[in-house]
């Protein structure tokens, strides 16, 4: 780089003063891709786990990640919610917000959640009190310390309870709930902070059937308006939401399309019908 | 619905207002009972006993700061001796400095034990501890500085558990042999001791004496009340979040090693404070106040009276310590036994401590007063029994 252009970026205006820089940057989505990941590699004691994969989601689409265990799938969330760091590649939120750089709190705050595998909620608060703490706002020692039930949230809980069907259960231990219901509330925590990106594990691991079809409504209700990324074992529940597939194999992405696309895929079918027993 | 929720909010289920009320009752009446009834009334409490009575508020405040961190947030402490240990030291050193010339050496500025040890001139660190001022600020900062220093570094480092257990417990050992050396210039294995007055009042006065005990008191209240405002802000959720899913917590958004760093360090603050109070009143702070022992007794106390809950910390203090001084006058060498036996017995059968029996009681209570009618009755056997099986 030549000295001009790096006094232009050292006196770039928007940049100087980092402490005037805007707390939540936007994520920028002019290109309607919102997640690149490129190029991701990462190993545990020579397992290749993450190999080279490359994957792009459009903005407010609703994508379905699947693979037989082992794939890469959890770890790839992982990377993206900061919780691994992967040995090489790139992982942007938007065009320009670097998510490497970023921990898991600061992932979050930048709009994007992530529901576990296991239900995890906090048992021993009330459902209203775990939406209370998902809320999205500055969540830092003091202010929470000061924090007072406004109006406005108040609202953004009803709202959200009624998404979830958990408005009877409002004030009930949320380790009180069953199992079904704890994940609804878990996906409820993670919409009550206004979210741009969901990734999601496993919604309906261990839910009646009906439960999985309001699951269903649910996240594809979603879409559009956020991105969902949704990992599932559940084939029949993937065929119920999904537009695009994406499936995984030992790291790296295999095939990319439609549920009919990918099941008529060559490589998929000698992947799938090879391991086989 | 939503006014009611709030209102329940605000108030909720809480028992710390009468709590409060009681304990400032309990401490007018033995202040009074002390200084205003003759020595033969039925009514007198004796010097003695008010000393005592004072000792076991120190205690209970420092049952609040474990609690405060191990109830509430799932950090087990087995070393906030040190932290009471520091807020003594820091107070003992005042009120050596206030012996002045009285000593057996007749040295105005040197304590005795530094006279003793040869030593010519008062170390850095003693300076500034004849101030009443400072030395109070030191009550806070040692213990404060320390907690933050080792909560930094442990939290950031995301060590949790038994390791961080062992660590705390590693901490307050290092402590007690560094203050056992002479060299460090505490007084050595002996400690501070010999105290003479405190702010100008004479130290076995009464009247100081009912003092002490009553600021002891006050604190308690104060830091009880705090305390629980706290923890019923929405910080305080954060902080039970924590406990129950730190990485939930850490998922949507919290960092959550800075919560923990902070409520550590006002946990050490507590614990400071109580030292600092403990030692006036008992007369003598030395490093075996340092002792992983101490420590793990008082996780005992919270453990008895019920853990996250601000009040059975409290309780649990009060009573176990009221059966040592009752123990050990019958059975000196029995007392770690009983103990330990204490500690498996409420560990299996009372896993929500005193507080928690208190609140199955008046479940239960209200259930049979409720009802009393025969679905009722079939609601509740089973609870109790999931319950019973809870608890093995």
């Amino acid at each position: 780089m030549s000295t001009l252009t790096d006094v232009r970026e050292v006196m770039r205006r928007d940049q100087v003063w980092s402490f005037l820089k805007d707390e939540q940057p936007q994520v920028d989505v002019s290109h309607d891709v919102i997640l690149y990941v490129e190029g991701l590699n990462l190993s545990f004691d020579g397992f290749k786990a993450l190999n080279d994969l490359n994957l792009y989601v459009n903005d407010g689409e609703l994508r379905c990640l699947i693979g037989a265990n082992g794939a890469g799938k959890t770890t790839l969330m992982d990377v993206i919610t900061g919780k691994t760091t992967p040995d090489s590649g790139t992982v942007y939120f938007g065009q320009s917000l670097n998510l490497l750089q970023h921990d898991e709190a600061a992932i979050a705050q930048l709009g994007i959640g992530r529901k576990f595998q296991k239900p995890t909620v906090f048992e021993a608060h009330s459902v209203f009190d775990n939406l209370e703490l998902s809320l999205k706002q500055q969540k830092t020692v003091m202010p929470m310390l000061l924090a007072r039930l406004t109006p406005t949230e108040l609202d953004r809980i009803d709202e959200v309870l009624n998404v979830i069907g958990l408005k009877e259960q409002r004030f009930m231990q949320a380790g009180a709930l069953s199992h079904g219901q704890k994940q609804w509330l878990e996906i409820g925590m993670l919409l009550v902070a206004e979210p741009r990106l969901l990734l999601i594990d496993e919604p309906v691991a261990g839910m009646t059937a009906q439960e999985t079809e309001r699951t269903a409504e649910l996240l594809t209700s979603l879409a559009g308006e956020r991105t969902v990324i949704v990992v599932e074992h559940d084939m029949e529940f993937v065929r119920s939401i999904a537009r695009t597939v994406t499936v995984l194999h030992q790291g790296t992405v295999l095939a990319e399309g439609t549920m009919d696309q990918v099941q008529n895929n060559p490589d998929v079918i000698e992947v799938y019908l090879g391991e086989a027993p | 619905m939503n006014q009611l929720m709030r209102f329940s909010r605000l108030h909720g289920d809480s028992k710390v207002a009468p709590f409060v009320a009681i304990l400032v009752l309990v401490t007018l009446l033995a202040s009074m009972g002390n200084l205003l009834m003759p020595q033969d009334s039925v009514f007198y409490v004796s010097t003695y006993t008010i000393t005592l009575l004072g000792k076991y508020l120190c205690y209970a405040m420092l049952a609040l700061a474990v609690d405060v961190i191990w109830g509430y947030c799932g950090i087990l402490s087995l070393g906030h001796g040190a932290f009471f240990a520091l807020g003594g030291y820091a107070m003992g050193m005042y009120l050596m400095r206030q012996i002045g010339d009285r000593g057996v050496y007749g040295n105005p500025e040197l304590p005795d034990f530094m006279v003793f040890l040869n030593w010519s001139e008062l170390p850095w660190f003693w300076q500034g501890m004849d101030q009443f001022w400072f030395a109070m600020l030191m009550v806070l900062l040692v213990p404060g500085i320390l907690a933050f220093v080792f909560g930094w570094l442990a939290f950031r480092s995301r060590v949790t558990g038994v390791y961080l257990s062992i660590m705390t417990q590693a901490l307050t050992y290092a402590l007690m042999l560094a203050f056992f050396r002479n060299e460090m210039g505490f007084g050595g294995n002996n400690g501070l001791t010999d105290f003479k007055d405190i702010v100008g009042f004479d130290l076995q006065a009464d009247s100081t004496r009912v003092t002490l005990f009553a600021i002891t008191a006050l604190m308690l209240a104060v830091i009880l009340v705090v305390s629980h405002k706290i923890l019923q802000s929405r910080m305080g959720k954060v902080i039970v979040a924590i406990r129950d899913g730190e990485s939930r917590a850490r998922f949507i958004g919290y960092r959550t090693e800075r919560f923990k760093v902070w409520l550590f360090v006002y946990s050490a603050l507590i614990a400071g404070v109580a030292g600092a109070l403990y030692v006036p009143q008992v007369g003598i702070i030395n490093p075996g106040e340092f002792s992983p022992l101490n420590s793990i007794e008082m996780v005992i106390w919270v453990a008895v009276g019920g853990r996250g809950t601000l009040i059975g910390a409290i309780v649990g203090a009060l009573l176990v310590n009221y059966a040592k001084t009752k123990f050990t006058a019958i059975m000196p060498d029995g007392w770690l036994f009983a103990l330990g036996a204490l500690f498996v017995f409420v560990t299996l059968y009372l896993p929500q401590g005193l507080m928690g029996l208190y609140k199955k009681m008046m479940d239960k209570r209200k259930n049979t007063t409720d009802g009393g009618s025969g679905p009722d009755d079939v609601l509740s056997a089973p609870v109790q029994s999931s319950a019973k099986g809870g608890d093995v």
